[in-house]
């Protein structure tokens, strides 16, 4: 919403309060100003400017209004003329090109004068041949052989519009020989509309929380009064058919109006809101929007006429019939369904109620006799239409959001005052008020403590009062109790509990919450309640992170494609259940993802062009549906993905080596000792996205955790890898979470020495090295404290289908000093357990 | 001096001239055993003692004693010069060039967006807050009715949603579906909690604009909590997020889930408050809307709004850690590309 200070100031004396302070207070009452546009006054002096200025400064020396005499020819110029014009202290000869003063060319000296927008040698001002705002400063030249010093300024050279076809014109009264800044000089604020604050989108409402915050009086334009009679009646009729969704509809007439220019004022006001003005019809309507925030429409009384047949015109409101079709203002022909409200005639729609009117019959540049339309509608209604059809409206816009049908009557009085006074015309006596249902406003009561304890701040009911007074609320006060009636101009307020929520929220506005203390809790904590989900999970993060590792934080959306891309054949299960976006913003991200491992391969793909080495991890859910269920369970993933080289290539490790399965395993390894998980065991297993003998599942006792392994070769071509192998592995972060542990008993230290020896056994090539390390544990006993794999040995000597797998064993008591003998004993034991169980042999020494 | 001592003198003052001249430790070897090994005079002149007459034997023994006393210790001296020279040399032959690269070592990391986010949810565990998280893929009565914003109110024009292919169920637009959660759960308790948590919204990804993002939620429901409470606990976060002389003000807004409803700045951490492109020239920096939780909403979350008020805020941590370190596109954030993330 664009508000033109001169325009608030219609209803509110601001003397003493600068352009910030007005920002500021329209700010702080939620009425956020986001920038403010300088139309010729000064930024204002602050210690502190709070908002963001743009526009252009009128300097009161250079720019003042001046009247033209007498417009002169050229004498080398047909598309030039002179003006002889009088700036207030002397006559000059101006040189301009403006098309609209053309017809006053060579009439001798003018019976009226122009008053115009005088700009001085030096001003400062907008480039009116250059696209945009382009500052520049106004320099003596000689154009066509006449010296040029100075300027009548178009809009745009003022930074009033973007039009620059001519010179403004301003009206008759305007001083001459007065700073422009003085006469025009202007700010716009750009108000941003809270949705539930509709009411404010008028300048009406900016002004009356200016005055409720400022303590100021405000004056309410009253417009005509409404006309009385009968004549209309005659003329047309009304009937509304469904109150629910049209509580209000009021029609009046002005007849033999002329759809000619706006006063300029009126213009300019316009342009600095933001709307185009047209003629002196549809400003009236669009200006009264406006300044009250009721949308209007103006029917084109004689092509009603004619659409009767010449009969009376028979208005109805209804909602449209199956198959009927519309062709709007702008002409789109939309197709109406009975769900939508219209108004009609005999000969069928006329316009989308409170969105936009008919091409059929609507006001032109040869308009006569204007009917006006001031209604109210639905605003759910006019809600579902708006969405349905998605037409750009601003009385849509406003209805949507809730009009009050009393500004019905309020607007149609000052839109009718403003057809006749610049339109001409006479007004038809009486209106057509069909208001079948009034709104109840609602009556809130409040008590002090109510306000304290809610605010926690010392407003009194008297101050609370005041200052629901100046917001227009018709206010009681009884005993310790106020009441307050919601004026008859808002939608917001509720009643009962609600309505006290919703006029302590009034009060606290205007009360101003910088003024509200502020507090630290009393109550006392609630009882403890963990998330320890949460806790387990930054573990993760934590020992992950200690490894080296990058966190990522990735994307829910994806589509089934880009999940199908971590199987061999990349083909999609039709019955792979998704939980699908109805509305994606891209055919890439059509579904929430299922995989984790498809996110982690695709973070591994877009990086490995810029690093040679990488290891990555994310946390995140993945979205499984549930048959039974209305939500999908988001269960929460670990993916973990290493690829390339073990490190960066450096100056002294100039090709390291590649990383490979063991790489991740030993990531894995670390991180569930980390966390404490039991009995973690791997056992090789298959799935589609690996290698099928390098792929592993990550076991707690026979509690799956997840799988991991080294990507197939055949996946792995989907994919533009530059740093290979990848390795990926996706755990159920779930269980991890479940599992891992806080609470755990440590391994005492003994203090006697340790005994280390080293054996190697040969053993068959399928006899698994955890198989081989259990058995060696077991019969070990618990006096082997460590049992490390440092060697395995192929060779014809050993035949074929047998290894060597060396061993260091490391001996250790916690009551005496271990013997030679010990160890011996424990080897042997060692020794026949593995013969015994997988035929094994020591290799001699 | 009997003709022995004084071949023995001798002796001593060639084998200490001899050992000027020695350089290295071979060199220094080869002058002790001429010297002092079994053939040298010295120890030549022990072993004849038994030829000389008996009363030169003392005299000689004297003399020979003191000269193998006196080469033995210059042999010592020379030995640890020659020791120490080597040792430098060898160091000196070390020396490498300390301006070299350090040895690379992969550093993890968390991802920026967590890092922010660890430290809010760190500052409200330090102010006794809870933290409780809920789905992300909600139905539109947790994420919208009960939250007061019924079917078609104008209010949900506020968030654009993305919407599955089952009915009434949606991405969750904002973390205040979880108000609802954990009211339902803990009515008639009391509440201090926060909800951080990822959500969605149906806009143009471009730089300015994300669909997925991490907000986190602030709730406190109980007993005569009031604006006031909301703003102190609110400026608090504020001071030990930002410093504790961060500026901030708080001025009305509307949610359709408070009543009255506020959006807090806190002052442009970039210009402290000066305006500069961050702030938008106006010096404060939009950080958290929050407001007295509406009685609808107490109502649906199982509070009895006659007897429980509460407050409710929520911010993104997408937005601060954007601005934090003027980040241009937020987009980089979720793309993880690692010339990114390695920066924080």
């Amino acid at each position: 919403m664009k508000a033109p200070l001169s325009w608030i100031k219609d209803y509110i004396d601001v003397d003493g309060l600068n352009i910030e302070q007005i920002a500021h207070c329209l700010t702080m009452v939620g009425l956020e100003v986001e920038g403010i546009r300088l139309v010729g006054l000064p930024k204002p002096e602050a210690e502190r400017h709070e908002f963001k200025y743009e526009g252009l400064t009128w300097d009161r020396e250079k720019f003042v209004v001046a009247e033209v005499l007498e417009v002169l020819p050229h004498p080398n110029a047909d598309r030039l003329v002179l003006c002889r014009l009088n700036d207030g202290t002397q006559e000059l000869i101006i040189l301009t090109g403006a098309p609209n003063l053309y017809p006053y060319k060579g009439k001798g000296e003018l019976a009226q004068t122009l008053k115009v927008a005088y700009a001085r040698e030096g001003a400062m001002l907008y480039d009116g041949h250059q696209p945009g705002q382009v500052l520049t400063k106004l320099k003596r030249a000689v154009i066509r052989g006449v010296e040029s010093f100075s300027m009548i300024c178009s809009e745009k050279e003022l930074g009033i519009s973007d039009e620059h076809e001519g010179v403004i014109i301003l009206d008759a009264d305007a001083p001459v020989g007065t700073p422009l800044v003085d006469y025009m000089g202007d700010a716009v604020f750009d108000i941003s509309i809270l949705p539930n604050m509709v009411r404010d989108a008028s300048m009406l409402g900016i002004a009356r929380e200016l005055a409720a915050v400022t303590h100021r009086e405000l004056r309410l334009p009253q417009g005509i009064p409404l006309p009385q009679g009968d004549a209309l009646s005659k003329r047309v009729s009304l009937e509304v058919l469904n109150p629910e969704l049209n509580p209000r509809f009021m029609l009046g007439m002005v007849e033999n109006v002329q759809a000619q220019p706006s006063p300029y004022w009126v213009q300019r006001r316009l342009n600095l809101a933001g709307m185009r003005p047209i003629d002196a019809l549809v400003d009236a309507t669009n200006y009264t929007m406006l300044e009250t925030g009721e949308p209007l429409h103006a029917f084109d009384y004689d092509l009603l006429r004619k659409r009767a047949g010449g009969n009376p015109p028979s208005i109805i409101t209804r909602t449209a019939q199956p198959g009927e079709t519309l062709t709007l203002l702008d002409g789109t022909v939309q197709p109406l369904d009975e769900r939508m409200e219209v108004v009609a005639d005999s000969a069928g729609p006329l316009s989308l109620a409170g969105i936009m009117g008919g091409m059929d019959s609507g006001i032109t540049s040869q308009t006569q006799h204007v009917l006006l339309e001031a209604a109210s509608w639905n605003f759910i209604n006019i809600r579902q239409t708006l969405s349905k059809l998605k037409i750009p409206s601003e009385a849509g816009w406003r209805f949507s959001r809730g009009v009050h049908p009393a500004l019905a009557e309020q607007a149609l009085r000052l839109c009718l005052q403003r057809l006749l006074a610049w339109g001409g015309g006479r007004l038809v006596e009486g209106v057509l008020d069909a208001y079948p249902l009034p709104p109840q406003d609602p009556v809130v009561t409040l008590t002090e403590e109510e306000i304290i304890s809610r605010l926690g701040a010392p407003v009194s009911l008297e101050e609370a009062a005041g200052i629901l007074e100046r917001l227009g609320f018709e206010c009681t006060l009884q005993e310790d109790k106020l009441s307050a009636k919601t004026p008859p101009i808002r939608l917001d307020i509720g009643e009962g509990l609600i309505g006290k929520a919703s006029l302590v929220e009034e009060i606290a506005r205007i009360y101003g919450y910088e003024r509200i203390p502020s507090k630290r809790l009393a109550v006392e904590l609630p009882a403890p309640v963990f998330d320890t989900k949460l806790e387990a999970e930054e573990r993760i993060r934590e020992i992950l992170v200690s490894l080296g590792l990058q966190d990522t934080v990735a994307y829910r959306q994806t589509s089934p494609q880009r999940e199908a891309r971590i199987l061999p054949n990349q083909s999609i299960d039709p019955k792979h259940e998704y939980v699908r976006i109805k509305n994606p913003i891209t055919p890439d991200r059509t579904v929430m993802r299922t995989s984790g491992l498809a996110t982690m391969l695709e973070l591994l793909e877009y990086n490995s062009k810029f690093r040679p080495s990488l290891a990555l991890f994310e946390i995140g859910p993945v979205f499984l549906p549930v048959e039974s269920q209305l939500l999908p369970n988001e269960a929460l993933r670990l993916t973990v993905g290493l690829a390339g080289l073990r490190e960066i290539p450096t100056w002294q490790t100039k090709t390291p080596e590649q990383r490979d399965f063991f790489d991740l395993k030993g990531v894995l390894e670390a991180l569930l000792k980390g966390l404490h998980i039991p009995e973690v065991n791997f056992r090789p297993t298959e799935r589609p996205t690996f290698h099928p003998g390098k792929c592993a599942e990550v076991l707690s006792g026979e509690r799956v955790l997840g799988v991991f392994g080294e990507l197939h070769p055949m996946v792995q071509e989907h994919y533009e890898f530059e740093a290979l192998p990848v390795l990926a592995a996706e755990l159920d972060a779930d269980l991890l979470v479940a599992l891992s542990r806080v609470e755990f008993e440590h391994q005492p230290l003994s203090n006697y020495p340790a005994m280390v020896e080293d054996i190697a056994v040969i053993v068959p090539e399928e006899v698994s090295a955890a198989a081989l390390e259990a058995a060696i544990r077991q019969a070990g006993g618990k006096l082997l404290v460590n049992v490390r794999l440092f060697d395995i040995f192929r060779g014809e000597k050993l035949g074929l289908g047998k290894k060597s797998m060396a061993y260091q064993l490391t001996y250790q008591a916690f009551d005496r000093t271990l013997t030679d003998k010990d160890a011996e004993t424990i080897r042997n034991r060692i020794v026949r357990a593995l013969a015994r169980e997988f035929g094994a042999v020591l290799r001699s020494q | 001096m009997t003709d022995r001592e004084a071949q023995l003198e001798q002796e001593k003052i060639a084998a200490l001239t001899a050992l000027e001249e020695v350089v290295s430790t071979e060199a220094l070897e080869a002058w002790r055993v001429a010297h002092l090994g079994k053939s040298s005079p010295v120890m030549q002149a022990f072993s004849d003692l038994g030829k000389l007459p008996a009363e030169e034997r003392p005299l000689v023994g004297r003399a020979a004693n003191a000269v193998k006393q006196a080469l033995e210790s210059a042999y010592a001296v020379k030995s640890e010069q020659l020791r120490q020279a080597e040792l430098e040399r060898v160091l000196a032959s070390e020396r490498i060039d300390v301006t070299l690269p350090g040895r690379a070592v992969q550093r993890g990391r968390l991802h920026p967006l967590n890092q922010t986010l660890r430290e809010v949810c760190q500052i409200f565990r330090d102010m006794g807050f809870q933290i409780y998280r809920s789905p992300e893929v909600e139905t539109d009565d947790f994420n919208f009715t009960y939250l007061n914003i019924p079917p078609y109110h104008p209010a949900r024009d506020m968030w654009d949603t993305f919407y599955t292919d089952k009915d009434g169920v949606l991405l969750r637009t904002h973390t205040s579906p979880g108000q609802i959660h954990i009211m339902r759960e803990r009515a008639p308790e009391h509440i201090r909690a926060i909800l951080p948590g990822t959500t969605m919204r149906y806009e143009q990804l471009t730089a300015r604009s994300e669909i997925e993002f991490i907000q986190v939620e602030v709730l406190v429901v109980g007993k005569g909590i009031t604006f006031a409470d909301m703003k102190g606990t609110l400026i608090d976060f504020a001071a030990r997020a930002f410093g504790k002389d961060a500026r901030t003000r708080l001025r009305p807004s509307y949610f359709p889930f408070t009543e009255p409803s506020a959006e807090m700045d806190v002052e442009c951490f970039v210009c402290g408050g000066e305006g500069c492109n961050v702030c938008k020239g106006t010096g404060w920096l939009e950080i958290l809307g929050c407001g007295m939780v509406h009685p609808t909403v107490l109502e649906y979350g199982g509070y009895d709004p006659q007897e429980f008020s509460g407050f409710a805020a929520g911010m993104g941590i997408d937005r601060s850690t954007l601005m934090r370190y003027r980040v241009d596109d937020i987009r980089h954030f979720r793309n993880n590309d690692i010339r990114f993330l390695e920066q924080f």
